[in-house]
């Protein structure tokens, strides 16, 4: 039996479709409208995965995402599509995913599963298929449809990057940080740049990628479904 | 909403694209040493503070103790070294800040000029770089390096700078003078707490005295001012609030009907256009100038005419000359420049009265006198002095009879010796009562009589004894001193006196005007008062419904044949006078006269004189000239009035719209959310069920409805942030596509954006609305299992992104209007679109600098919708090797 998703949001009518949705699916939820009932639930244990809405009545939703973080929550973020500079801010503050609202259920059904795969196994040392291309850790070895496929240094530290948080979402500031260090934070053409080498050599088409999906002014996502 | 709203919101968007750049704040300074980087790191501190990203780009604090624990608390961005000959030289790392991206930049000697080899031969370059990216920047300037001033200020300090900063930077920026007395200053000098280069060493002493600092500090202070009214000027061009506002600089043009006064005229527009000045046309009044031609007069008033077309202010100055008058007049006015013209004059003149530039030059200190010289020789066709009194020969010589009567009968008494002074009498009266000519007539009859009557041989005319020749030369002198002196005393007293009635008749009719609140009144003070000053009927004609209308006439009963409504209509369409004495339409026993405003023709004055004469006499001309331009001008304030306002009444609705809306959308959101999920959730239970598939597809149109109000608000309110990066157009494609799968899972869909195109400038999540929004639009029109391309390419002059279909097309005639909003193709209400998508692709567009066009494809049906890139927006492309 896996641990309860706990629902934060402060109107009834969308935690009773979310729950709807996330039992179907099979999962368990807990529900909070405030941030009060948010922090005493997660404090409380019990649950691994948080479904956070940012407009709360009491507090900040993106206050809460570092406080979920110590506790070791698994954050998903629900926000509207208009307020990307919200999510990249709850993104940057450590919250690990987020579902736009009004939201397709499938998509929030697919995060949820990625969030419970991050959480359940140490996926950083295990090779991973992701499509035709297969990555193994261990031996930093990449090969396409079997071939070995050779890749820069900036190249590989950007791939290893988005392949240990695949199918999760990492922010341009996230991505420039890990690979190329907190000086170059605002260098997104740096990891356009090398975006693009990496797709003309993992890609099948890299003029219309599947592998390597580009969020617009949010950041980067490894398929991994 | 109300379509005549829309320029507004197109001059807010435009603000709002000068919003995303940012924004420069200039410390300006009249000298070294005044204290501006000491400044300007107070207020980067404070921002620091305020928990701003501030750093510093460059600062000179040349050993400073102050100011350099002033730069303590900030990030500095390391200098390029760039090596010339053996030299290191040490540059602002343009590259590094804007990689670096901090909110605000301190950057310090604005007017700097890098070393070669750096990316822009100027600093100042570099900054408009920066603010392009963004950033907001600090910096300071001496006031010896703004480019229009460069020339004034190396004219007195004798120190020219090169590194010059163009006027247009300052135009743009926000300006705050530091301002230190300059006996502080030179205090500091002495103190050696101000750095100076060791090559200016040399200028020192000049360059700080106390005399040039202080004009260097009002220069500095002015040059502030002006910007200040510039940015006021724009201000008012955007929100079309009328104000006063004062200019710093300010020409005076002196005419007088030479021939080149239409030349003055324009040239003196053309300066004050140049130094964005307030400008007036005097005309100096003096006593000689009733002896103007009427060639002149006319030349006079056509100038006259053309200044109050081009926007100057007119003035008559009474003087008792022209250099007297104008120097009044200008030292009254506070003029920093005279306009005038030097006509060629003989040697004699020169000599004899010295130009009129250089007696201005002498008695007006401070002022620019530009000088235009024209060919035309000084003219000489003054009016022919008046016709010879016969009257006053006559009575000059009945006085002469008189005193000679007298003289025979005292002469017996007192001897014959004193009595040609007698004869002084007549000849005084008549040169002061007549003038030169019966005075002269009557001189030589006194002498005459004097000679037959008293001299011996007494009885007839002898010239042997020399006396009789010293008599006549004596009193003819006599007559002609008094002749002219009684003549310009008459003269000056009958200017005075006109002069003065006028000038009073113009302040009675400029204080009426004043206070005058509709158009309908200013029509009435103003046809009123020109009746009475002219002794003419006069109306007030005015566009209305598209036809000319008598506003109010004096007379009331006016009326008009249709020759004169004829020349009204034209008057009122061209611009020109008309009617009675002109050129155009002279049958007419009316004459037209414009009202001519910055805002074209609101009106026109027409004039008849009942007795059948011409209705502006000559001496009258230049009081009707100044007559109308004051009407036109309260025409124009009224009119700018009732467009304020009324731009403030659309302006507050726009508001109430844009905070309606968003209100709006914050409460619909919530429950929209939950109709979605929940008609989701419906469909996935009951897949077979047509009704929630019905629900499902009317609860993703409402939204997708909800989304393009919300978007179009934000779009028309101007609150657009645009934050460009680059991007990859490849991607950026791709995101959208995937974005909209379900969408097009009924089309096949091409993706022609090689991977090799250069990056492109732009947002990516406005760049990503317009093309999900083109997608969008194409798959609603395109045919079930069509092809849908997105192609890129390089261009000539930028880069191309289109979005094509193989739909109907866009109906011919109708490619420029399918970005207006509600903008659908007929009769196809079953595809569901708001009508906002394509307004909503042209606002973000518009907002990054883009622009957008929609066509036909030319090899067969479907539409091409274009995005395009113009070349500074297009990234140099970089090789994989920049990447580090």
């Amino acid at each position: 039996m896996t641990a309860p998703i706990l629902i934060v949001d402060d109107e009834p009518a969308i935690r009773r479709l979310v729950r709807g949705a996330l039992e179907r699916a099979g999962e368990r939820a807990d529900e909070a409208a405030t941030a009060a009932e948010a922090l005493i639930a997660a404090r409380r244990g019990g649950c691994e995965l948080v479904l956070l809405d940012l407009g709360l009545p009491d507090r900040d939703g993106l206050e809460l995402i570092p406080l979920l973080k110590v506790l070791d929550r698994t954050v998903i973020v629900l926000t509207a599509r208009d307020r990307t500079d919200e999510m990249v801010a709850a993104l940057d503050l450590g919250a690990d995913d987020y579902v736009t609202k009004p939201f397709d259920t499938a998509e929030l059904l697919a995060r949820v599963r990625v969030a419970r795969r991050h959480r359940a196994g140490n996926m950083q040392a295990q090779p991973r298929e992701f499509g035709a291309v297969s990555f193994d850790p261990e031996t930093r070895r990449i090969s396409r449809a079997g071939e070995t496929v050779h890749l820069t240094p900036k190249e590989y530290a950007l791939f290893s990057e988005l392949a240990r948080y695949a199918g999760r979402v990492l922010t341009h500031h996230h991505l420039l940080t890990a690979v190329w260090g907190e000086a170059h934070i605002n260098d997104v053409e740096y990891l356009r740049v090398t975006m693009r080498g990496l797709r003309a050599k993992l890609e099948s088409n890299p003029g219309h990628p599947a592998l390597l999906l580009n969020e617009p002014g949010i950041g980067y996502r490894l398929t991994s479904d | 909403m109300n379509e005549r709203a829309r320029p507004s919101s197109d001059l807010l968007l435009k603000a709002a694209k000068r919003e995303a750049r940012g924004r420069l704040k200039i410390f300006l300074g009249a000298a070294p040493g005044v204290g501006k980087t000491y400044e300007m790191l107070l207020q980067g501190a404070a921002s620091l503070r305020a928990g701003r990203d501030v750093v510093i780009g460059v600062v000179e604090t040349h050993g400073r103790a102050e100011t350099q624990a002033l730069v303590e608390p900030f990030e500095v961005v390391p200098k390029h070294i760039l090596k010339v000959g053996a030299h290191n030289q040490a540059e602002l790392d343009l590259d590094t800040l804007l990689a670096r991206r901090p909110q605000i930049a301190l950057i310090d000697e604005l007017a700097h000029t890098n070393v070669s080899g750096s990316r822009h031969p100027k600093r100042w370059q570099d900054v408009e770089e920066l603010r392009d990216a963004g950033i907001d920047v600090l910096a300071t300037l001496n006031i010896q390096h703004v480019e229009s001033l460069n020339d004034v200020i190396a004219g007195f300090t004798r120190v020219r700078v090169r590194e010059t900063v163009p006027d247009s930077i300052l135009d743009d920026a926000e300006i705050e003078v530091i301002d230190l007395p300059p006996d502080e200053l030179i205090a500091r000098l002495q103190e050696g707490k101000v750095y100076v280069p060791e090559e200016a060493t040399r200028a020192l002493g000049h360059f700080f005295s106390k005399a040039n600092l202080s004009a260097l500090r009002e220069l500095s202070l002015r040059r502030a001012a002006q910007t200040v009214d510039r940015q006021m000027l724009d201000h008012v061009a955007v929100s079309g609030e009328p104000g006063n506002w004062a200019a710093g600089e300010r020409i005076l043009v002196a005419v007088n009907g030479e021939p080149a006064s239409e030349l003055l005229v324009r040239s003196a527009k053309r300066l004050a256009d140049a130094l964005h000045a307030s400008w007036t046309v005097v005309t100096i009044e003096t006593p000689r100038s009733n002896l103007a031609s009427a060639k002149q007069r006319a030349r006079l008033s056509v100038a006259l005419t053309l200044a109050r077309g081009l926007g100057a202010t007119l003035a008559t100055v009474p003087a008792a000359s022209v250099p007297d008058g104008l120097t009044s007049y200008a030292r009254e006015t506070r003029a920093t420049t005279i306009v005038l013209g030097q006509a060629r004059h003989t040697w004699w003149q020169r000599t004899l009265r010295g130009s009129l530039a250089n007696q201005l030059s002498q008695s007006l200190g401070g002022v620019a006198l530009h000088v235009l010289s024209t060919d035309e020789p000084i003219s000489t066709d003054r009016a022919r002095a008046a016709p010879l009194s016969w009257m006053g020969v006559a009575m000059g010589l009945l006085l002469v009879a008189l005193t000679t009567l007298v003289n025979l009968v005292v002469a017996p008494k007192i001897g014959t010796d004193a009595l040609d002074l007698f004869y002084l009498v007549p000849v005084i009266a008549t040169a002061t009562r007549f003038g030169l000519r019966p005075a002269l007539v009557s001189s030589l009859a006194a002498a005459v009589a004097y000679n037959f009557f008293f001299l011996e041989p007494v009885y007839t005319l002898t010239i042997e004894n020399p006396q009789n020749f010293v008599t006549f030369v004596a009193l003819a002198g006599v007559g002609v001193v008094a002749s002219q002196f009684a003549g310009r005393l008459r003269r000056e007293a009958t200017v005075g006196a006109r002069t003065a009635t006028e000038n009073a008749a113009i302040a009675a009719f400029g204080q009426r005007l004043a206070s005058v609140a509709t158009e309908q009144d200013t029509a009435e003070v103003t046809s009123e008062e020109v009746a009475a000053l002219l002794g003419v009927s006069a109306l007030i004609m005015a566009t209305h419904d598209g036809a000319p209308r008598i506003v109010c006439s004096i007379p009331p009963d006016a009326q008009l044949n249709p020759v004169d409504l004829a020349a009204a209509d034209f008057a009122l369409a061209r611009g020109e006078t008309t009617g009675r004495d002109s050129t155009t339409l002279n049958a007419a026993d009316w004459q037209f006269h414009p009202l001519k405003t910055s805002l074209g023709v609101l009106a026109v004055l027409g004039i008849s004189n009942p007795s059948g004469q011409s209705p502006v006499p000559p001496e009258k001309h230049l009081l009707f000239t100044t007559l109308l331009g004051q009407a036109a001008l309260a025409h124009e304030r009224l009119r700018l009035e009732g467009e304020a306002r009324q731009v403030a009444v659309l302006q507050q609705r726009d508001d109430l719209r844009t905070t309606l809306i968003s209100s709006l959308g914050h409460d619909l959101k919530t429950p929209l959310t939950a109709v979605v999920a929940a008609a989701e959730a419906l469909a996935a239970d009951h897949a077979a069920s047509p009704t929630s598939k019905v629900l499902l597809t009317e609860a993703h149109r409402l939204h997708r409805l909800f989304n393009d109000l919300v978007e179009m608000t934000r779009v028309e309110s101007g609150a657009l942030a645009v934050q460009r990066e680059p991007v990859d157009l490849t991607e950026a494609a791709a995101a959208a596509v995937h974005d909209l799968r379900s969408v097009l899972a009924g089309n096949r869909i091409e993706l022609a954006v090689p991977p090799n195109l250069p990056m492109v400038q732009a947002d990516p999540r406005m760049l990503h609305h317009i093309l999900v929004n083109l997608l969008d639009n194409s798959a609603k029109y395109a045919p079930p299992g069509s092809l849908i391309r997105i192609a890129g390419a390089r261009s000539n002059s930028g880069l191309t992104l289109s979005v094509i279909d193989l739909g109907p097309g866009i109906p011919v005639g109708k490619e420029h209007d399918m970005f207006g909003r509600f903008q659908r193709v007929e009769g196809d209400d079953r595809k569901g679109g708001t009508g906002l998508g394509l307004a909503i692709v042209k606002g973000f567009a518009d907002a990054m600098g883009l622009s957008v066009s929609a066509e036909n494809r030319s090899d067969g049906p479907g539409a091409r919708f274009t995005i395009f890139w113009p070349e500074p927006l297009v990234r140099r492309t970089r090789s994989m090797d920049d990447a580090p």
